[in-house]
């Protein structure tokens, strides 16, 4: 009879903290996707932003043909991406493109005071940086949640009810990579 | 990590802020004993805590309000200024506020900012016209992340409570003292008998040394509680916008500047960004100052070269400071993992000249006021005040005419 009853508290607290650990990865989980739509609300603006960009600053600037060419490029290309990898790469790229464009503007004065391009500048600027202070929370969930899918015991969990491990939102090293290079 | 920040910069406060309340308790007693020597210390600490719990109800229910009125701030939504809508709106993302702070805009030419809101899910961020119209965009994300963190950091909170109190240990000192100038102490000699009268005369004199110095040491424990949180305010606005450069080139702006805010007074003075009153002939390193000097804190941003994480300031300020005071508690120091800094942000218009600035200065205050503005092709702006009537109106110096839809 104890021993029943003692096989039995034994299940009940097994079948409690196998719950519990599920829950938590579940929240995990959901925190990731949360900060993933914060990020994906800002690209989506991005990209709509871009159209009117190239559409006020073509009248003025008629020589960066390349730089407008890319923009677009990379913008079509970031928007069909799929994994946050490739996302993560071709957002760095059309950031790249951007800035070079951001360069180019110091060259046309006329660019520079034309109010509907101002106001287009400010909400891309802000549009970047909020890209840019979101990613560093949806990283910091990613690693929260991977470490808890590879860590003991709750691995055993995630292999079985198929949690997989997040990618993280790196842009930087290819922001870096295409700093615009200006030669005078 | 930031919740044990808050956790023990909570701890430290209300250390303070007991400090605060046992002098008020003190206060009570005192003044009710030179009253009523039979237990008449307990009424008074009884009524001392009425009224500071009628002021705390009162501003916790109302307070950011309270202070939004009285300092002339008016909400504005984002047309009137998108880039500071938006630099708002980057902030709170990069702090993590539950909810977006409300913008307000206050009408003067003074450059100062200012953070209300004892719970971060409903909160204000108010900044001055002579601010947006003086700062370029890295300086203005700068300012208002040292707002937000106030908010975040619960220093708001804080800063309302024991003003709160210091507002009451004032209030009680001075009703004290001038009901004594009124009844003469008359009450005192008629009520008690010549034996305790000895004992009774000392207590009045502890009383009347109390209520003249308790304001005074309650205005140097919130100054203290307020100089060390501009530090860590600075610290955290670092962190949310990894750009150091921004706030200090933003301080040394508006320390430039030599107008005092009207709207500002004694107790509100702390939650500002930098001191709104100016005293004169204060020294810098004085114990009545709210702010710590804005020269040592520009010094301490451009000190940060490795990063934007806390341990980065803190490095910043012992570098400044030659010493080792730990400014921000082991926990934020712990997560040692390199924040990146930002790069410069290009900004399309700087402006240079005080003439310009202060046109803009009014733009910015006649938009606040529904103000609707024209472009003449002939360069003029025409400005239209909002009771203006008539459905079209002719340029004053070219003559063209322009209709006006309402």
């Amino acid at each position: 009879m104890t021993g029943l009853i003692i096989v039995l508290v034994v299940i009940a607290v097994v079948v409690l903290i196998v719950i519990s650990m599920y829950n938590s990865l579940i929240q995990l989980r959901n925190r990731v996707k949360n900060a993933w739509s914060q990020i994906d609300v800002q690209l989506k603006r991005r990209h709509d932003l871009i159209p009117n960009l190239i559409e006020t600053v073509k009248g003025y600037m008629k020589h960066e043909r390349e730089i407008m060419e890319n923009i677009t490029k990379y913008r079509s290309q970031a928007m069909s991406a799929g994994t946050v990898g490739e996302k993560a790469q071709a957002e760095g790229l059309l950031s790249g493109a951007l800035g070079q464009l951001r360069v180019q503007v110091e060259n046309y004065p006329d660019l520079k005071a034309n109010q509907n391009f101002l106001a287009l500048q400010e909400e891309l600027t802000s549009t970047e940086n909020k890209i840019s202070y979101s990613r560093q929370s949806y990283n910091d969930q990613v690693l929260f949640y991977n470490n808890k899918i590879q860590m003991f015991p709750s691995n055993i969990l995630a292999g079985m009810f198929k949690f997989n491990l997040e990618e993280f939102f790196q842009v930087e090293d290819e922001k870096e990579r295409a700093v615009p290079k200006v030669s005078f | 990590m930031m919740w044990e920040l808050i956790q023990s910069n909570r701890r430290k406060s209300l250390v303070l802020f007991f400090s605060m309340g046992l002098t008020l308790l003190l206060l009570g007693y005192f003044f009710g004993s030179a009253y009523y020597p039979d237990g008449g210390g307990f009424i008074g600490i009884f009524f001392a805590l009425i009224i500071w719990g009628i002021l705390s109800l009162i501003s916790y229910f109302s307070g950011s309000k309270i202070l939004l009125a009285v300092s002339g701030a008016k909400e504005v939504t984002k047309e009137v200024h998108p880039q500071l809508f938006n630099v708002v709106e980057e902030m709170k993302i990069s702090a993590g506020l539950p909810a977006m702070p409300k913008v307000y805009i206050i009408n003067e030419i003074a450059p100062n900012a200012f953070a209300t809101g004892i719970k971060p899910e409903n909160s204000a961020v108010a900044v001055t016209a002579g601010l947006l119209a003086r700062l370029n965009r890295d300086e203005l994300q700068g300012v208002v992340a040292h707002e937000v963190s106030h908010i975040v950091n619960r220093d708001v909170m804080f800063m309302t409570f024991a003003g709160i109190m210091l507002g009451s240990i004032v209030l009680i000192s001075e009703v004290f003292l001038r009901s004594l100038w009124f009844s003469g102490g008359g009450r005192y000699s008629s009520k008690s008998s010549k034996s305790s009268g000895q004992g009774q005369m000392v207590i009045m004199i502890i009383a009347i040394a109390f209520a003249i110095l308790a304001p005074i040491l309650a205005q140097l424990l919130y100054f203290a509680i307020s100089r060390k949180r501009e530090y860590l305010a600075d610290a955290s606005a670092v962190r949310y916008t990894r750009y150091p450069e921004g706030l200090a080139s933003a301080l040394e702006k508006i320390s430039d500047n030599s107008i005092e805010l009207k709207t500002a007074n004694k107790v509100t003075a702390p939650m500002y960004i930098v001191n709104p009153l100016k005293l004169k002939g204060q020294k810098l390193t004085d114990l009545s100052s709210t702010h710590p000097p804005i020269s040592e804190r520009v010094r301490i941003l451009r000190n940060i070269s490795s990063g934007a994480n806390y341990i980065d300031y803190q490095n910043a300020f012992n570098k400044v400071k030659r010493g080792k005071v730990s400014l921000i508690p082991s926990s934020g120091l712990a997560d040692q993992t390199t924040v990146g800094l930002k790069e410069e942000t290009i900004s399309p218009v700087s402006l240079g000249l005080n003439k310009q600035t202060q046109r803009e200065t009014g733009d910015i205050m006649m938009k606040v006021n529904n103000y609707s503005f024209i472009n003449c092709s002939c360069g003029l702006k025409i400005k239209i005040p909002p009771d203006f009537k008539k459905s079209e109106l002719f340029c004053p110096r070219c003559g063209r005419k322009h209709s006006i839809q309402n």
